[in-house]
């Protein structure tokens, strides 16, 4: 059935443009033309900045869609920033952890009593952490992909979902994330943009955070490029 | 669903009449036009964007045989298959077959319209399958056995108390007692419902806002997370979606996702946009093993090198209805069927035919607003007067309504009666109406008069008054 009606779709679509199959030039052309991934216009509001206000314009467009951020300096500043957060919001020190070898080697060891499991996301998780492939300046975007070490559940189950972004991986717009996959290799299943924690306006535009997803996003930025003292969370 | 949209006129005098309606569609009023005009003030290249939108969606409507077939070679290399539809049987027979070869009994569904434009709920049931929607506007109304009434917001035309009253009717399970006053507390319960239902599913369907070419990738956006939910626990993942949803890259994706959020809800970018390139891989410990695209023309193919091509760069953003006087008024229901406002006006009559649908592009006071707001500049009103002259040359307006036409036609065609006459007009009525400047009532103009006031006129024709001063000019 599938087939007869791709060849009867294909040909309506010719018949009303009236014209036949696209020559074999003009097909590669086109397939030249994919190929090149020519960017559209790019808005100059992330793409004019440098470095540090990159990061700082991430930081501020990701706050101003209710994503809390901490500053740390160093990678091993970042299970005592977790810890933190957790007492903070009066969360279980309960934490899944992707099994993503990227989050191996920090020092969990230093706060015992953060009890940790790592693997795919289960029912009764309520908090996660996550490493991300990138962030996004433009609208203060985490760039998530699938993968062994980072199953996509991690990211909509638990109730609060940690993400932990080093500054260099913050980029200015989609198409510089765009261009960051293709030097990583083949499409992952799926590529989570996330801007905000869950959230609807279903009932009288109401904005509620949670609807379905996490209820809370929050981030620990690693900046080690700041001076000393200026690390100090926000 | 069976289209209600012939008796739009009967339709939307029950909305005008609807007082929760009303308050809700004022709640509507107030909050999307202002927060796109909000989102669109702080990109100043919005504009040019748009622009550029129609052009991608131009250049891959004109060439959608070799996108379309570039796609499903992607397709199939990252393990997915594709299922062409020429029509909504078609497409509910491939739906139905992939569930039962994995022989599902729950179905979770995040909000894809071209489920509803095929009515997918009703074929699940009768075959014993039984679909659950989960965005929390469509779960509403899916217990309340209502079609959607927006595009992103289906269940718009209701107020918290009506949602509570449904809650309290289908989810017998739980307290009586319990407040359900806040909208806080009506979300709460709907997560705790649906969670278990997101967790027991065998296959998820959602819909897609856009289909990528070079990767063979569905996009979706959505802000509750329902949709990730449904597309990453279940085995299976059903795309359903249709034709034009195709763009060429992930750059041109990227163009028109900077334009939907902003002028749908007026966020700078919605909460989750997700890219889904073909089945989980070898080591992913989640995600669906199979993934499927349901491709539907139903019509669409048939829409191209015409008159109405340019309905198929729509991204269903409801920047329009949004906008829209007569939407605002009436609400979505009124439209009949699955699309309404001035988008629905257009694209209505071209799924299920002019005769069922003729109202809808008569619906519009052609103040132009849908067209200002498109993010891929859809000439809205020029496509509803194109169904207005199909209507006509297909005679399938009202006997008095088309003698009246031919006649001022006839007068229209001999400028001399016609200027006479209108002078006439215009001098009788300017005088009867010079005390109040407005008649209230007047024969032969019920129709006007009934609910607003007709302005009298000056006196003289603006056509006399340009001879006039034509005259004065060349005495200069």
């Amino acid at each position: 059935m599938s087939g007869e009606a791709r060849e009867e779709i294909l040909a309506r679509i010719r018949r009303s443009l009236t014209r036949g199959r696209l020559s074999a030039a003009r097909e590669t052309e086109l397939r030249e033309l994919v190929a090149a991934h020519r960017r559209n216009l790019i808005p100059a509001r992330a793409a004019a900045l440098d470095d540090p206000d990159r990061v700082s314009l991430f930081v501020a467009m990701a706050e101003e869609v209710q994503t809390t951020v901490a500053r740390v300096n160093s990678p091993a500043a970042v299970p005592e920033a977790v810890a933190r957060y957790l007492a903070a919001e009066n969360l279980p020190a309960n934490l899944v952890l992707a099994p993503d070898p990227s989050l191996d080697d920090l020092p969990w060891g230093a706060r015992p009593l953060l009890r940790i499991r790592r693997g795919r996301a289960e029912e009764r998780d309520a908090v996660s952490l996550t490493p991300c492939f990138g962030a996004i300046a433009e609208t203060g975007t985490l760039m998530l992909i699938s993968g062994a070490g980072t199953p996509t559940a991690l990211n909509f189950l638990p109730d609060t979902h940690i993400v932990l972004v080093y500054a260099d991986q913050v980029v200015a717009t989609y198409e510089d994330g765009w261009d960051r996959l293709r030097a990583a290799g083949a499409m992952p299943r799926t590529i989570n943009l996330i801007t905000g924690p869950s959230r609807t306006g279903d009932i009288e535009q109401r904005i509620e955070l949670g609807a379905h997803g996490p209820r809370r996003l929050h981030i620990v930025l690693v900046d080690d490029r700041q001076k000393a003292g200026d690390g100090e969370d926000k | 669903m069976l289209p209600t949209s012939r008796t739009f006129e009967a339709n939307a005098r029950a909305g005008l009449a609807n007082p929760i309606l009303q308050r809700a569609l004022a709640l509507m009023q107030s909050g999307f036009p202002e927060r796109r005009r909000l989102a669109v003030g702080r990109l100043p290249e919005f504009e040019a964007l748009r622009e550029i939108g129609k052009s991608i969606k131009n250049h891959t409507l004109e060439h959608l045989d070799f996108y379309l077939e570039l796609f499903e070679g992607k397709v199939l290399a990252s393990g997915g298959q594709v299922h062409w539809a020429r029509t909504p049987d078609e497409a509910r027979a491939a739906v139905l077959q992939i569930c039962r070869s994995v022989d599902a009994k729950i179905v979770t569904k995040g909000k894809p319209m071209i489920a509803e434009e095929v009515g997918l709920n009703e074929c699940l049931e009768e075959n014993g399958i039984t679909p659950v929607e989960t965005d929390l506007g469509e779960y509403i109304i899916q217990l309340r056995h209502e079609p959607p009434s927006h595009l992103i917001a289906p269940a718009i035309h209701l107020m918290k108390e009506q949602v509570a009253a449904t809650f309290r009717a289908d989810h017998r399970a739980l307290d009586p007692e319990r407040s359900l006053a806040e909208a806080r507390q009506l979300c709460d319960e709907a997560r705790a419902v649906l969670r278990p239902r997101f967790l027991a599913a065998d296959v998820g369907i959602t819909g897609a806002n856009f289909l990528v070419a070079e990767t063979g990738s569905s996009i979706i956006v959505t802000n509750e997370g329902n949709g990730d939910l449904t597309q990453t626990l279940p085995r299976v993942h059903i795309v359903i979606t249709s034709l034009e949803k195709l763009v060429p890259t992930l750059e041109d994706a990227a163009t028109l996702l900077r334009l939907l959020a902003r002028s749908a809800t007026g966020q700078e970018f919605s909460s989750y946009t997700t890219v889904s390139t073909g089945p989980r891989r070898p080591g992913d410990r989640d995600g669906p093993e199979q993934y499927h695209v349901v491709l539907l023309d139903n019509g669409r193919s048939t829409l191209l090198g015409g008159e109405f091509q340019e309905m198929l760069r729509c991204i269903r953003c409801s920047a329009c209805m949004n906008h829209c006087p007569v939407y605002a008024a009436v609400g979505g229901h009124a439209y009949g069927w699955v699309y309404s406002g001035p988008m629905g006006a257009v694209l209505t009559p071209s799924l299920i035919g002019i005769a069922d649908a003729r109202h809808l592009p008569n619906a519009s006071t052609f103040c132009g607003q849908c067209e200002n707001v498109c993010p891929v500049k859809i000439p809205l009103p020029k496509m509803m007067r194109h169904w207005r002259e199909r209507e006509f040359s297909q005679k399938l307006n009202p006997p008095m309504y088309r003698a009246g036409l031919s006649l001022w036609v006839w007068v229209a065609k001999r400028p001399a009666l016609y200027h006479a006459l209108v002078g006439l007009a215009s001098r009788a009525l300017g005088r009867l109406g010079r005390g109040r400047g407005r008649f209230r009532t007047l024969p032969l103009a019920s129709g006007w008069t009934v609910v607003r006031d007709l302005p009298a006129p000056e006196g003289r024709s603006f056509h006399s008054l340009w001879v006039q001063r034509r005259k004065g000019e060349t005495r200069k």
